[in-house]
């Protein structure tokens, strides 16, 4: 490799002027740890504090080791890809998975077994479901998507990804936010809003990593070798962009006081429910559904070796997807004292969604036409068509629920959480470990340890949720139907314990469907270890451009 | 599915891929769209006829479903279907289909007194159902899913009844509760609080505690004394009576049997000696309407302690 | 073998599209602001989304630290506060929820899923014992009840310093919280914590309808006294033998 010659070394425009701005959010911070209202809320400024000061050191630290040249976007006419925040992201998503799962598996037993809360306030149900789902969905999904898309946007566009410093303000900051929500949680620090708890200053934190993190997406494609923009980062920019904009609007805060943890929404009551369940909702679409449509597109089409089914397809359901997708939100409400008018939009544009949603099953299984044969023998590709298959049940199920007649029977029921987890355990769940599965020994260039465990957890796990979803139809529409039983002489039937009691076996069925799940994760987090405790393969190929040569 | 009658075989592979040239995948006879991005290409297959038409249905029907329910918002409200249907009205009319149903059972209720009730047994069976199920929604927090009560709530049970167990007194205490801050005439009178207040020293409160529990003849119980019976008389027969065997009009409990609210032993006791005070239920009478209440006092009578 | 070379297919405005990021983006942001912006803007503007009626009042300090409380634990993962328009609901928890009945709540407690019973109109249905005994330990109450149990709330006073600084707050986002209400807020939540307190009168003044303590709690004001205060407060404002169904239909 030849060597600029003698570049003299300083630090960038970048280098400077981030670690002034963490130099000052450090001193920020360590005065409203000083002055804080609440113990926890002096906890968190510390951990600003400390992580801001560490910022300044590890920025320090990496000028000292860097050489004095940039990074060069190419070499050898190859594209030098930045890894370095995919591997970090990657790990940290089989870490928060496994977390997750746990979680959620201690609440099923909670449920099962009100015992286990154990009358503490830190893992009493309340504050430990928030905690569940925001360790799945945010942390586990986020860090896939982190993962997934800083690969895909590099490979797609034959490029290095762009800035130097940035990608890793963006991974290392969406997770230490992740640790302030969560910590948070636990200690009794809440919104109060389902899937949108962290207070005003996690999200302000938020959305300067996301706002970096579009950016540096942007500037990415821009460096791109192919003029058209590949459907997976269609996907991706649809879920980043929308994903800032629901956030946003469901932030609208005012802090008590600087120094106190609490904020006030400036709408209440009905607004608030319609625009809580707008972002919520639209979480589903464009951050579980859009965004994992994305690691959809590019690892099936690449483990398949085969070409996307149909480009008029990606085109046609993309944009009625993203349209149509915001409409729903009120099928969150019916019945409710939202008016009802709104409740017939949210109905009719969720069945209307059907068909677009079903458009990425279509691409995602019909790309394996022509290859069908490798789902026999290949069980990461038999993970990702059976996650496909997974979506698309959920997308049939989920404009079904939206039916305000069979909504009327659901909302409130454990229905609700089986048509959850048939999306995030099957879907979300089965698409990132099928991604993570081709991602991690590419990146790192080492053959996966073991297809055999593979195969292993791919069944266990679908045995579990299998277990899972089935145990919540029967609860949910047993409950439902509890609820409005009436004797012939028109009386209700059931008080509301007797359909609490009810429900005990399922929710036994439930929790060893979850443990199997778990099980299933834990095995391929022992078969990543030993992939990446491996040598590295001794090629100067590139591995992931003969996806096969993985294993 | 259209095929072309045109074939090329390629690979995926990058050295082959010519940019912007449209090639036909050899596997299913499509041809490609010229695009290529990390080896993955795109087929250009129409659109899967059975999607459109699909897709299609369901969007007319959202439009005609939008033409017959509410559904746009306007200036000022919003559209209101064809029918004018909306869920507020609906549930009024199920509520009101409903109450045809009970109509005939509730009318006969109603026109009974709740002694008659009681002796008509196809009039008991219907008041028992309709108490039941109201029991089960209300006071089962309470007094139990079985009306067995709990430490500090009424067992309804036994035949032993702090506010009194004909008809007419149990419904009294359903109607206003007992020492409810919202009812007028809930019952309110309560006992003192000897302790706190400072009527008894402690030493007296143990010792009208040790003699009181002689009445009911608990287990490890110690002699009457003289100073007991004193204190007692002086104390706590105005409300509990010379007898020890209560005063529903105060709803002073009876202290002479083995039924006790709070507790038999002698902290328990003792407690209730310092602390005096009693027992809150709420009042029904603007929850409940007249004749829910009155199937509730005929199930609860019918529990098995009614007098 | 024909070697047919075709150009790309998906000419005009989808490529141009797929070509430049920034469009694409913009694209995005455009089709997906116009759902939100029907379905939302008009709940503002439109008057009869919240009904007209009497009754409701903000919350007392003391109910509103309770239901800083009830946010604080989750209660709304497992307890819904919005009874829907269906006859098995409104007859086993009373009439179906407002939307004027949650105008003051930010954030709203709807909630969506129900492990436990709806709360919406649990004000008045029990004790201030029966909801400390069953805070403290739910299944001394009901045997197979699947709540968890707050004992600690009882063993925790409540940090009432900043409820001021909050109502001042709620009342920039539109709750109106009158001057008096706010210079009083300190006064208040004594009053209606601790029973026979000479506040008391200008405390129900105030805040018709409030539920004072029944109870002196010994440490002084404790979390659960809070948690109790906004329970009982739940449902109570609007009296439905007054309240016209039919004039707020929508
Ligand atoms: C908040 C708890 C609570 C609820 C709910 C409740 N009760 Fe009670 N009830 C009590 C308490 C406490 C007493 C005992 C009062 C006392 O200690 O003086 C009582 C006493 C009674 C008594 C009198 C018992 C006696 O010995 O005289 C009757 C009858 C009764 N309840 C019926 C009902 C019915 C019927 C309902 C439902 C509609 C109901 N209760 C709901 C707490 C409750
Ligand atoms: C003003 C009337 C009044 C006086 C005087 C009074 N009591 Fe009571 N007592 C009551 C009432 C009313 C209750 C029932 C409390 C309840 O219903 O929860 C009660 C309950 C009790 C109980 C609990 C019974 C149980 O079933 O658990 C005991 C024990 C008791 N009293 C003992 C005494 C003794 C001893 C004295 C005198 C030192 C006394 N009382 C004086 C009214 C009185
Ligand atoms: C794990 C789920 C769960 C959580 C969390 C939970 N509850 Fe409950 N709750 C229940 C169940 C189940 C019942 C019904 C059985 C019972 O009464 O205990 C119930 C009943 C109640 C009732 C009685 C309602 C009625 O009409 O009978 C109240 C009041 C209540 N809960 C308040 C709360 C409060 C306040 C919190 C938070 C501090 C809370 N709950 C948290 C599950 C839960
Ligand atoms: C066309 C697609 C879909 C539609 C129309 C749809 C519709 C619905 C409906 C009607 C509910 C129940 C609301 C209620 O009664 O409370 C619901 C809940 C939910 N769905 Fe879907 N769904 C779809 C796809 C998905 C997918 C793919 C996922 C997951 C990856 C998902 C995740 C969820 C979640 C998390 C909830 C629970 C929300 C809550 O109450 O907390 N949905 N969905
Ligand atoms: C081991 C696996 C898991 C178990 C045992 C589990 C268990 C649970 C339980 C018990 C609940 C609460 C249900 C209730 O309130 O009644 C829950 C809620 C939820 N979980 Fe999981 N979970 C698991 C994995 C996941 C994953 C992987 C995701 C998403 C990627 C997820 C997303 C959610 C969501 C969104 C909710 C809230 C649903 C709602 O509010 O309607 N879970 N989970
Ligand atoms: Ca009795
Ligand atoms: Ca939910
Ligand atoms: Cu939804």
């Amino acid at each position: 490799m030849e060597r600029p010659p003698l570049i003299t070394k300083r630090m960038t425009f970048g280098e400077t002027s981030l670690s002034v701005i963490f130099a000052a959010l450090a001193a920020a911070s360590f005065w409203i740890a000083l002055h804080a209202y609440t113990a926890v809320y002096a906890f968190h400024a510390v951990l600003f504090a400390l992580g801001s000061a560490g910022a300044v050191v590890a920025i320090r630290k990496r000028y000292q080791a860097r050489p004095a040249a940039p990074a060069p976007l190419m070499i050898d006419g190859r594209p030098n890809y930045n890894l370095g925040p995919v591997k970090f992201t990657a790990i940290a998503a089989l870490f928060w998975g496994v977390a997750g799962f746990l979680v959620g598996l201690y609440l099923a037993l909670e449920l099962a077994y009100p015992q286990f809360n154990l009358d503490l306030p830190w893992i009493n149900f309340g504050r430990l479901r928030p905690l569940h789902t925001s360790a799945v969905i945010f942390a586990f999904g986020g860090n896939v998507l982190l993962a997934s898309s800083f690969y895909i946007m590099q490979r797609t566009s034959r490029a290095r990804i762009a800035g130097d410093l940035a990608p890793w303000f963006v991974v290392l900051g969406y997770n230490f936010f992740i640790l302030i929500a969560g910590t948070g949680y636990l200690l009794g620090v809440t919104r109060g809003h389902e899937y949108a708890e962290p207070e005003w200053y996690a999200i302000l934190w938020l959305v300067v990593v996301w706002v970096v993190y579009l950016l540096v997406y942007l500037f990415t494609l821009a460096r791109r070798t192919e003029p058209h923009i590949y459907v997976a980062n269609w996907f991706f920019l649809a879920f980043i962009v929308t994903v800032a904009v629901l956030v946003l609007g469901n932030n609208v805060e005012i802090p008590v006081s600087i120094y106190s943890a609490q904020s006030v929404i400036v709408w209440a009551g009905v607004q608030d429910a319609m625009i809580q369940w707008w972002y919520a909702h639209n979480a589903v679409g464009f951050f579980l559904t859009a965004g994992f449509l994305g690691i959809m597109y590019y690892f099936i089409p690449k483990r398949a070796n085969r070409p996307i089914y149909s480009y008029r397809l990606s085109i046609v359901h993309f944009w009625s997807l993203i349209f149509l997708y915001i409409w729903a939100g009120p099928h969150h409400l019916h019945y409710t004292a939202l008016p009802d008018w709104a409740q017939t939009l949210g109905m009719v544009f969720s069945v209307v969604l059907w068909m677009p949603s079903w458009g990425g099953m279509i691409n995602g299984i019909m790309s394996l036409s022509g290859a069908w044969d490798k789902l026999r023998t290949d069980p990461v590709l038999r993970m990702l068509v059976v996650s496909v298959a997974f979506y698309g049940m959920s997308t049939f199920e989920g404009p079904l629920m939206s039916v305000k007649a069979v909504n009327a029977l659901s909302h409130y029921t454990d229905w609700g959480i089986g048509h959850v987890h048939s999306g995030s355990l099957g879907w979300v769940g089965f698409v990132s470990f099928g991604a993570l599965y081709c991602l991690i020994p590419w990146v790192w260039r080492r053959p996966l340890y073991s297809l055999k465990l593979v195969n292993w957890h791919f069944w266990i796990a679908t045995i579990g949720i299998v277990f899972y979803i089935s145990a919540m139809w029967v609860a949910g529409i047993m409950q439902g139907l509890m609820w409005r039983a009436y004797t012939p002489q028109g009386f209700l039937e059931y008080s509301f314990i007797e359909t609490t009691e009810a429900l005990h076996p399922e929710y036994l069925i439930r929790a060893a469907g979850g443990g199997l799940f778990l099980i299933g994760a834990l095995i391929m987090v022992y078969n990543i270890y030993r992939t990446i405790a491996s040598p590295e393969i001794d090629t100067a190929e590139d591995i992931a451009a003969s996806p096969q040569l993985a294993e | 599915m259209r095929r072309y009658p045109f074939e090329r075989t390629t690979t995926m592979s990058n050295d082959t891929f010519e940019r912007g040239k449209v090639r036909i995948d050899e596997k299913t006879g499509v041809p490609t769209t010229g695009h290529e991005w990390d080896g993955i290409e795109e087929l250009n297959t129409p659109l899967p006829r059975w999607w459109v038409w699909t897709f299609w249905v369901t969007a007319i029907w959202g439009v005609l479903y939008c033409f017959v329910y509410p559904a746009w918002p306007t200036l000022s409200g919003g559209t209101q279907g064809l029918f004018g249907w909306n869920s507020r009205t609906e549930v009024a009319q199920e509520i009101g289909e409903l109450q045809t149903t009970r109509a005939p059972i509730l009318a006969k209720l109603n026109a009974a007194s709740l002694s008659d009730i009681e002796a008509n047994p196809e009039l008991l069976a219907a008041a028992r159902m309709v108490g039941s199920v109201a029991f089960v929604n209300n006071c089962a927090g309470c007094h139990g899913a079985g009306g067995q009560g709990a430490k500090g709530y009424a067992n309804l049970n036994d035949d032993d009844w702090i506010w009194g167990g004909k008809l007419a007194d149990i419904q009294t205490t359903i109607e206003h509760g007992a020492r409810w801050d919202g009812d007028k005439a809930t019952h309110s009178s309560a006992m003192p609080a000897f302790g706190r207040d400072g009527i008894l020293t402690p030493q007296q409160i143990s010792v009208v505690a040790d003699h009181v529990r002689t009445y009911a003849d608990l287990p490890n119980a110690p002699e009457p004394t003289a100073e007991g019976q004193k204190l007692y008389d002086e104390n706590c027969a105005a409300c509990h009576g010379a007898d020890a065997k209560g005063n529903t009009e105060l709803g002073a409990p009876n202290l002479v049997d083995a039924i006790w609210l709070y507790g038999s032993d002698k902290p328990a006791i003792v407690n209730r000696i310092v602390n005096g005070g009693g027992g809150v239920m709420p009042a029904w009478k603007d929850r409940l309407d007249d004749t829910t209440i009155k199937a509730l006092t005929v199930y609860v009578h019918s529990l098995g302690g009614g007098q | 073998m024909s070697q047919t070379t075709h150009h790309a297919p998906g000419g005009g405005l989808q490529k141009r599209i797929e070509t430049n990021s920034i469009l694409l983006v913009v694209a995005i942001l455009i089709l997906v602001s116009i759902g939100g912006i029907v379905e939302i803007v008009p709940l503002f503007y439109i008057k009869n989304t919240i009904e007209k009626v009497d009754g409701i009042r903000p919350y007392s300090p003391l109910e509103l630290a309770g239901y800083n409380i009830y946010v604080r634990e989750g209660c709304y993962t497992c307890h819904s506060q919005m009874i829907r328009p269906l006859r098995d609901e409104v007859e086993r928890y009373g009439h179906y929820s407002l939307a004027a009945e949650s105008m003051y709540d930010h954030p709203f407690q709807w909630g969506s899923k129900r492990n436990g019973p709806d709360l919406a109109r649990v004000g008045g249905k029990y004790s201030n014992d029966w909801q400390r005994d069953h805070l403290r330990s739910p299944r001394s109450m009901v045997p197979t009840s699947i709540m968890p149990g707050y004992p600690f709330l009882a063993e925790t006073p409540l940090n009432g310093a900043h409820l001021a600084e909050q109502m001042r707050m709620l009342r920039v986002v539109g709750v109106p919280y009158t001057d008096a209400q706010l210079e009083n807020a300190a006064a208040d939540l004594t009053a209606q914590s601790a029973p026979d307190d000479p506040g008391a009168a200008a405390l129900r003044q105030r805040y018709p309808n409030v539920v004072i303590n029944d109870i002196a709690s010994k440490g002084g004001v404790t979390e659960e006294d809070a948690l109790v205060a906004y329970l009982q407060h739940l449902g109570v404002s609007v009296d439905f033998k007054l309240y016209d169904d039919k004039a707020n239909i929508r």
